[in-house]
Formats: structure tokens, sequence, C-alpha cells
């Protein structure tokens, strides 16, 4: 059965609504000056804190009343950890997670017990995320018997319900999770987090451990889900395209910090920060049934990420950034709209990119190899 | 790394430290007199007083303990049995000895026994579990593997007597266990042990059968084994070279554990063969209410232990860069 | 070869000017619960000097088509067939020695993970040098140089001292750029490349990819390129191979499959990608299902029970005949080639849109 078959209980908003009316709305989920360091363990004789992984270091964001928020980078960015701090599995360092106007930044356990229901998180890898010794009904009831919460007509009955939501079959909630495949057990985990009526689901990664075909169908399952059980998200992904197609208005994050932030089309095709723009031109693309693919802009940055223990001074970015300047280093840029940028798209860079992606007269390659390779082969 | 073995070291001395405050309050300190046990049947107040007095055991605990641990490290002259040079543990009740020469006097025995133990079973369990991994699924690594099973369900009180009876007593292959030392007569050390050696080296080598032959075979499966075999390195080369490496890990770990406590004392082996080691050591302690040598015997065992660890931790740096490097 | 006349016939006899020819090739494994058909009755041809893409996902037999080709599968569970010719000499039957010299120095390969595809426990240079004094007879000295050299190339900065580093003290694009100084620095003609780029960042991927390229050029070594993402493949290959549940399902030029793709599982796979200029819009078009268990694979055409053109083929031919790939540029499907023409015209490229 495919989730095309599928008749979802009372929609509470019609689909289609435009990504200027999602900004619009009233804020659920503000996050303001977030921030964790895990400390780094070292010296001698006796162990003692020595340094701090900085993996998130304060960042702003906001995400309406059903809209979906899109957060992506590389490995190492702090997007998973951002997550986990807004879903309260991590404890933030400093900086403030507000739900509802609420302060949960350190909330108790007691405390956030009627949130927990409310803002749900769906795993990376559906085969660790889902206890193999409970079955499908009982791990999808998991939530609402810790809540103590007894819907009409029964628990089982949710459950049914529930998997037919996200395209299962509802007999087989008697079923072991290895009973199903790659694919069906994403489908339980979004029902495990369906299960509360939740206003917000933080989704980590949600479809890359799965196949392409695969990944199609979860993706417009949590499309359908999120438009028509009018939830928020945010999706947290290192997959350029898939964030763009789930998501109205995207961050881009860099050694823990938001660099970029706007709504998708800004973000896509007008993005100002180098970063934004190695990171879309590095994207491989099909041009289907086309004679010739449009021509994108080449940027081939040098090295990896730097560590988050000591990232660089000013902007964390320059270290790998073809217009670094002493600026660079001795200022950290704000996070502003910038002249040019429409409005909610806000830029941290002092020299920022025109607004395109389209090529340019000459590539951007910094890696010495490829460059030195490049240079023999031409000449 | 280097950091991280002092570390180590200091870790365990505290450790140790910690131990021997624990070891004395609960032997010192409990309601039981010792000196009633040396006084004996016609016992009067004042021997028993002046049994205290010999002992030391008149003065308040937290006292007794400064003047053991000040024994410990500078030795001690106030034991009417004479000086009592450091590591003093003071004198057994039982025997009137030096308890740190008597350990020493023992020490050498059971040396002898783990560490022959230990080169036997180490070649033997080795080298069949790695042939059953490299001839995986044949009738070599079945017989092998059900071998194991059935010689690791033995116990040595099972086949040390049978071992005896058969190989010594019946047939007179072998002498009968006894020690001489290495510096004496290095043949008589020898034959004298090999019966101990091979009984309790056995039931070691089965089970380092199965775990050679399991770390081996996992290994094999890593994906920088298929790696090496890609760039055109031989079966043979991968074998000794990348996997033999990486399975060495779980192997130092329980060596580490069996080598420790057979150190401590095989009190088993040395008991069925009659082998007066630090095993027997240890049960004679407790038969006599022998404190000082019982706490010596402990205490010695502890730190064998942690010597034990620390090496292995060592074992896995030279072993893994990652943990040398970390 | 842009129009395909033969749409049926038996394998045809090795190509003659091909470096690598496959021919009918059946491998499966037995395994607790019975016999994994993992690739049945595949055949291709490699030039010197191309890119060749295979594209599938997990359990198409990609991955173990191409540790058949270098015998890296495990001789006790598996069972090979069919004919695997490098150069005219017969790999499938070919003693274990030759086999040896073979690998690593004629044809080398790169893995998806590197940090668990190289050892931990000697140095990255080390690791470099080691073929090439196997297969080079070179000495310890003289290995080392060119291991230096090698990784220079691959850019990785101060070759000299990293080569002493062991690969846990290399981040993850630079471990990557090892393994390909360590395939190549015996100058091999072929280079297996298994999902190099799919555990890396999306920037270091791009490097690592145009770093492929480039030594492509410099060293006119042909390259296997196994895949599960189409943009990778349109990026890097000369020659696409689409590949489902151990059977090649379309072949053909770049160009051919990605201007004109002819097969309802390649259309499933363009449907189901969103891409960077695509209309968020429009929701992606899955194909429905999951791959079928090799333990028990679908009868006629392995697709067809997720395929939703079969009704347009008639007959059952989908569920009792399996369509056969003709070579060079194909499709093997039971639609005729006017049908996968108008299809993907008006069906499938306005979606793409």
């Amino acid at each position: 059965m495919t989730q095309e078959d599928v008749v979802l209980p009372a929609p509470r908003e019609a689909e289609g609504r435009s990504e200027a009316e999602a900004g619009e709305r009233e804020p659920l989920l503000v996050v303001e000056g977030l921030t964790k360091h895990f400390p780094v363990k070292g010296g001698f004789p006796i162990r003692r804190t020595v340094g701090q992984v900085q993996a998130v270091d304060g960042i702003d964001l906001t995400v309406a009343v059903g809209e979906s928020f899109g957060l992506v980078g590389e490995s190492g960015c702090g997007k998973s950890t951002t997550g986990r701090l807004i879903t309260r599995l991590l404890e933030p360092t400093g900086g403030k997670v507000s739900y509802r106007g609420q302060d949960i930044s350190h909330a108790s356990r007691r405390e956030l017990a009627p949130i927990r229901s409310e803002i749900q998180m769906i795993f990376q890898d559906p085969y660790s995320s889902l206890n193999p010794r409970q079955t499908v009904g009982k791990i999808i009831s998991g939530p609402m018997e810790i809540n103590g919460i007894e819907p009409e007509g029964g628990r089982e009955k949710r459950v049914r319900e529930l998997l037919e939501i996200v395209g299962l079959n509802p007999e087989h909630f008697n079923r072991f999770p290895h009973e199903f495949s790659g694919g069906q057990r994403q489908r339980i985990g979004v029902a495990r987090a369906l299960a509360l009526e939740p206003k917000l689901i933080v989704a980590d990664e949600p479809v890359s451990a799965l196949d392409v075909s695969i990944q199609a169908q979860v993706v417009n399952l949590l499309q359908q889900v999120q438009r028509e059980l009018d939830i928020a998200f945010l999706f947290i992904a290192h997959d350029l395209a898939v964030v763009r197609h789930f998501s109205q208005r995207v961050a881009v994050m860099y050694l823990g910090k938001i660099i970029e932030v706007g709504d998708r089309t800004s973000i896509y095709t007008r993005p100002r920060h180098p970063y934004t723009h190695a990171l879309l031109s590095a994207v491989p693309e099909v041009a289907v049934g086309e004679d010739s693919a449009p021509q994108r802009e080449r940027i081939r940055l040098a090295g990896d990420v730097p560590s988050p223990i000591s990232p660089p001074s000013g902007c964390r970015f320059r270290t790998r950034c073809w217009k670094a300047a002493e600026k660079c280093a001795a200022e950290e840029p704000p996070l502003v709209r910038i002249s040019g940028n429409h409005e909610g798209h806000l830029t941290a860079c002092h020299f920022p990119e025109e607004p395109t992606t389209e090529a340019r007269d000459e590539d951007i390659v910094l890696d010495p190899a490829l460059a030195a390779l490049e240079d023999g082969g031409e000449g | 790394m280097l950091r991280f073995l002092l570390r180590r070291t200091l870790g365990s001395i505290v450790i140790l430290v910690l131990l021997t405050v624990v070891a004395f309050l609960l032997f010192f300190g409990m309601p039981r007199d010792p000196a009633l046990l040396m006084c004996g049947k016609t016992c009067t107040p004042d021997a028993l007083e002046n049994i205290h007095r010999t002992l030391g055991i008149d003065k308040s605990i937290p006292e007794q303990f400064w003047i053991f641990l000040q024994g410990l490290v500078m030795g001690r002259d106030d034991f009417a049995q004479g000086p009592c040079p450091a590591p003093c543990f003071g004198y057994s009740y039982h025997t009137n000895e030096q308890v740190w020469s008597t350990l020493m006097d023992r020490l050498p025995l059971t040396v002898s026994l783990a560490l022959g133990a230990t080169v036997v079973f180490l070649f033997v369990g080795l080298g069949t579990g790695m042939l059953a991994a490299w001839r995986r699924g044949t009738l070599v690594d079945k017989s092998f593997t059900a071998g194991s099973m059935v010689l690791s369900s033995m116990q040595i009180y099972f086949l040390g007597p049978l071992a005896l009876a058969v190989l010594v007593y019946q047939t007179h292959l072998f002498d009968e266990p006894r020690y001489t030392e290495l510096t004496a007569d290095p043949v008589a050390w020898f034959t004298g042990l090999i019966i101990p050696w091979v009984v309790l080296s056995t039931i070691f080598a089965a089970q380092y059968t199965r775990m050679a032959r399991s770390s081996m075979i996992e290994q094999l499966q890593e994906e920088h084994i298929r790696t090496a075999r890609a760039k055109g390195m031989s079966r043979r080369y991968v074998f000794f070279r990348y996997a033999w490496r990486g399975s060495l890990i779980p192997i130092v770990t329980i060596l580490g554990i069996d080598l420790s406590s057979m150190l401590g004392g095989a009190i088993i082996t040395e008991y069925t063969f009659g082998l007066p080691g630090l095993g027997h050591l240890a049960v004679e302690s407790v038969q006599f209410s022998d404190l000082p040598l019982l706490l010596g015997v402990m205490l010695f065992a502890a730190a064998v232990i942690l010597l034990c660890n620390i090496v292995v931790d060592a074992a896995y740096a030279f072993i893994d860069p990652r943990v040398r490097l970390s | 070869m842009t129009t395909v006349t033969k749409e049926a016939g038996a394998p045809v006899p090795a190509g003659a000017g091909a470096f690598l020819s496959v021919r009918d090739l059946h491998v499966s494994f037995r395994t607790e619960d019975g016999v994994v058909g993992a690739v049945d009755g595949l055949s291709f041809d490699l030039e010197r000097g191309k890119t060749l893409g295979i594209v599938g996902e997990s359990g198409s037999g990609k991955s173990v088509t191409n540790l058949t080709v270098l015998g890296l599968h495990n001789p006790m569970f598996t069972t090979v067939e069919g004919e695997i010719l490098l150069e005219g000499q017969e790999l499938t039957t070919a003693r274990e020695s030759e086999l040896e010299r073979i690998r690593g120095n004629k044809v080398a390969m790169i893995f998806q993970d590197p940090l668990t595809a190289l050892s931990p426990y000697y140095t990255v240079g080390r690791q470099i040098a080691e073929p090439y004094m196997k297969h080079r007879g070179a000495s310890r000295k003289a290995a080392w140089e060119r291991t230096v050299e090698m990784l220079g190339k691959v850019g990785i900065p101060h070759p000299r001292e990293r080569a002493k580093d062991y690969p846990h003290q290399f981040s993850g694009g630079m471990r990557q750029r090892a393994m390909i100084a360590m395939a190549l620095v015996c100058d091999p003609d072929l280079l297996i490349a298994d999902e190099p780029t799919t555990a890396l960042d999306v920037t270091v991927q791009a490097q690592i990819l145009d770093l492929l390229k480039d030594l492509q050029q410099d060293t006119g070594s042909a390259i296997i390129f196994i895949t599960h993402d189409l943009g990778v493949i349109a990026d890097m290959a000369d020659d696409i191979m689409v590949m489902y549940a151990g059977n090649a399902v379309e072949r053909g030029t770049v160009d051919e499959v990605l201007r004109s793709p002819r097969h309802p599982y390649t259309w499933g796979l363009l449907n189901s990608m969103p891409r960077l200029d695509s209309d968020p819009a429009t929701p992606l078009a899955p194909i429905p299902g999951a791959p079928p268990s090799l333990l028990n694979p679908p009868s006629g055409c392995r697709f067809h029970p997720r395929c939703t053109f079969q009704d347009r083929v008639g007959g059952g031919r989908c569920v009792d005949e399996r369509p056969l790939l003709a070579p060079d540029r194909a499709s093997a499907c039971h639609l005729t080639a006017d049908q996968k023409r108008t299809i993907f015209v008006e069906e499938i490229k306005p979606r793409l849109g």
C-alpha cells in the first residue's frame, strides 16, 4: 500500500500554503543564542577539561506553526546537536529555547513532560531507533503509555489509525521491526512520532539511510503529514536538494553557526555567503531530458571543515574562503540582512557574493591538487 | 601515551592504598582476637596482654595502621622476632617468619607455574585457533572447535589427577610434580613442572583456541582486509600482518586477566599437584587465621593484578596506534 | 547507435576492442536462508580510458559484480558462472596467484568508507607502499619515494610527513585521497571505485570527483564508478549501466540515458530524486514498494511487481518472460521502443521540468 491510497483523518488545513504566508504565522519555537559546548578532557596528572568542542555556538532561529524549517550543513556543523538541544535530549550550555513562549532550555523532566508530547523526533537510522523486542503496536503506543494518554476507542485503535496514516497495513501491529524493510521501519518511526499529535517534529536526517526510491516515499509521507496535520518540522539533512524540496525556509550551518538563512528561493537561487555558493556548486546534478545542463558556477574548496575545538577567529569560514581578508579574522560577521537580500534573508559575511549561482568567468579552484592537475593539463 | 601509563600507575597506587586501608580495617578491626588463638588453653589475662603487646594489637586501630604503613615503606624493628626490613608486612602468627620473605620464598614456584603454562597455552591455543580460522569451515576447523569445546569444559581437579594417574603413576612417562629452583637444577625444574603446565594449559588453551579463531574470523571480515586483498597482497600476508594484529586486542585483554589471577596463586592447581606456591600460602593463612600473612598475600595479589592491567594497557598502545596517539 | 533495432538476443561474443569484457555473469551466494542470486546474467564491455558508471540501489548487484571481477568474493559460499575477460585473459578461472598479480597492479579498487577500508594498525605510507613493493619489486626506499609522490599528487599537504601518520589522524576527505593514492600507485589500467564519495560531505565529494577525473586525464586509466547517485554518475561517467535486482536494465552513454531514459526503473529513479531546480510544489513520484529479496526473485522481469507500466505490455509477458538487454544502447523492458519514447516524453519528462 502506498501513501497515495491513504485517507487522513480530518485535515486541518488545505495544502498549498505559500512561503510568505508561512513566515507570518505565529512562532512556535524560538531559539536565541543557543550554545552547546562539549568539554574535552585531558591533562596530567589529573584529567581536567582542557578545551571545548563548540558544537553549537550561538544560533538564533524561529519555526512558525505548521512551517517546515530546513537545517543544512556538512558533518560537524552542529545541525544534529541543534536538533537534540531543541528536543532537550541535550541541555544547552547557553542561550534559550522557547516553545510557545515557555523557556524550556533548562526545564526539568517534570516541567518538560507536557511539552515532550508536542515535540517529537524522527531519527536517521530506522534500524537502531526501534526496540527489536517490541511489537510495532507496542512501539507506537509507547509514547501514549508513558504520557498516560487513553485515546478514544483505545490505544490499539489509534495504533491502527496511525499505521494507516503512514501507509502500513494496520493488521501488522503485532509484528516486530525486523519483519519490515528499511523504508517501512522509517514509517514506523513516523507513526511513533505522530502518536501524541505533536505540533513540532524534529527530523534528523530522516531519509539519508534509505535507498533513493524509498527516500522519495518517506519524503512524500512527511510532507503529507506536515501539510495535512499542520505539524511544524525542523528538517535536518545534509542533502541540499531534499532540504529544498521539503522546507519553506532554510538555514545553512557551518562550524556551529548559522551563516545564512532565508526562504528557500533566496537561499538556493540568490545565495550571498561564499560557503552557500560552494555548497550549492558542489551538488552533482542531473539534467534530465535536456540537451545541455544549465551552466552553474564551479567552486572547489580546499581541505575539510576545521575542528570545532579551536574554530578560526572571526568568520569561521575564512580559512577556506577565497574572499577572506584581514577583517574576516578580526571581526565576526553578524547575521544580518545585507543590501540586495530579500526580506528575511540574512547572511553573515563581510564580503558577500553576487546573488546568483550561474557560472563565473573563471572557476574557483582552491584545492591545490586539482589546481595543479588542471593547470598541467592545459599548459 | 607515556602520560597515560603514568596516570594509570598513579591511579593503581591510589587503589592499592585504599585497598590496604579496607583490608587492614577488615582484618584487624574484627572483634575476633587473634591472641586468643595463640594463647592456647592455659591462657591467663596476663599472658593475653603479653601477646597483645608482642603482636602490637594493644594500640588503637588507626595507630596500628599507621605503624603498619610505616613498616611497609621503611621497615620496622619493634618485633620480638627481630628486625623487619621494608616492605614489612610483619611476622606470621603461625610460623613466626617474616611475611615478605615467605611470599618471596613461594613466588618463584608460582611464577614458574604461571609463565610456563602461559607459554604452552598461548602457543597451542593461538596456533590451533589461527589454523582453524585459516581453514574455516573445513574438517580441521570443525574438529578443533569441537575439541576445544570439550576441553574447556574440563576442570583441573579432574584432569590433574587423571594425568597424574595415567602419565606418572601407571606409565611412568613423567616425573612426579615437584618444584626445584631453576637456578639449582634447570632440568629438574622442567621435568618437575611439566605435568602441571600441561594440565593447566590444556584448559586455558581450549579457551584461547576458540577466542583466537573467532577474533581472527571477525578481523578477516573487516573492510581493510578486503582493501589489502584488493591491492594484491596474498592471503597469507593479509592473515598474518593485518588480521592478526587486530585479533590481538581481545586476546591480550583476556591474557591479562588470566595471567594476573595465575600469578596471584593458582590455588586449585597448586593443591592438585601438591605444589606449595602462593595459592597454597593463601589457603594456609586462612586456615590458621594468620592475619599478617593473609593481608600480605592479598595485597601482593592485588598489586600483581594492577600491574598486569598496566601492562595490558601498554600492550594495547603497542598494538593499536589509535590508543597510542589519543 | 542511438536507435536500437534488436531488442532481444543471446549474449554476444566478447567485444573485440574491449579492455574488460563481462559475459553472462552469474554470481550466487549460499546463505543460511537459501541461495541468493546476486548477479543474474550480466554482460558489459569497458574500453580503455573510459568511465562506466554503474547505478543501482542496495542489493542491485553492482558491488558484487566488481568484487567478482577481482576475485574478491568468498569462494566457499559463492558460485560464479560466465566470463570475465581482462585484455583477453579469463579471470573467473584464473589461479589465485594470477589474480594477485592483477589486483592493485592492473586493476585497483577504492571503497566507500576510507576509515574502515584502511587498516588502523599501519601508517598510511606503508599501506600505499606495500602494493608498489609487491608489484614493482621496488625497494623500501623507492616505494617510499613513490608514496610521497602519490600523496602529493592527490593533494595531501606535507606528504613526506603525513605518510608517517595513521589513517585516524587524517580527515575523511584526506583519507579518501590516500585511498586513491594507494589505488593509483602502480598506474592501474582500470580503477574500480565503489561508492567512493558516499561517506563524504558534499564539498569534499566535489573535490574527490574532480580529482578522479583530473587523474584519469593524466593517467588514461579506465574507471568503473559504482554509485546510487545519478547526479554523481552524470558528472563522472561516459557510459551508464543501470542495475536492478542483479540485472542490468538499461545501458547507454550518459547523454543517451539521461536525455531519453527508456526503462521504467530509470524513470522511477529520476522521479524519486528532488533536484536543485525542480519545482518544490510537485511531489516526488517514488517507485512503489521495495526492492525484492534475491532469495526468491520475481519471475519474468524482476521489476514487474513495482512497475506501473506493465499493463501497457499485455499478455502477462512481464510476469512470464524475462526481457533481455541488447548490447550498446538498450533497455531490458517489454515496452516497445515507441512506447518507451512516448511515455518518457509525455508522462515522465513534464514532471521533471
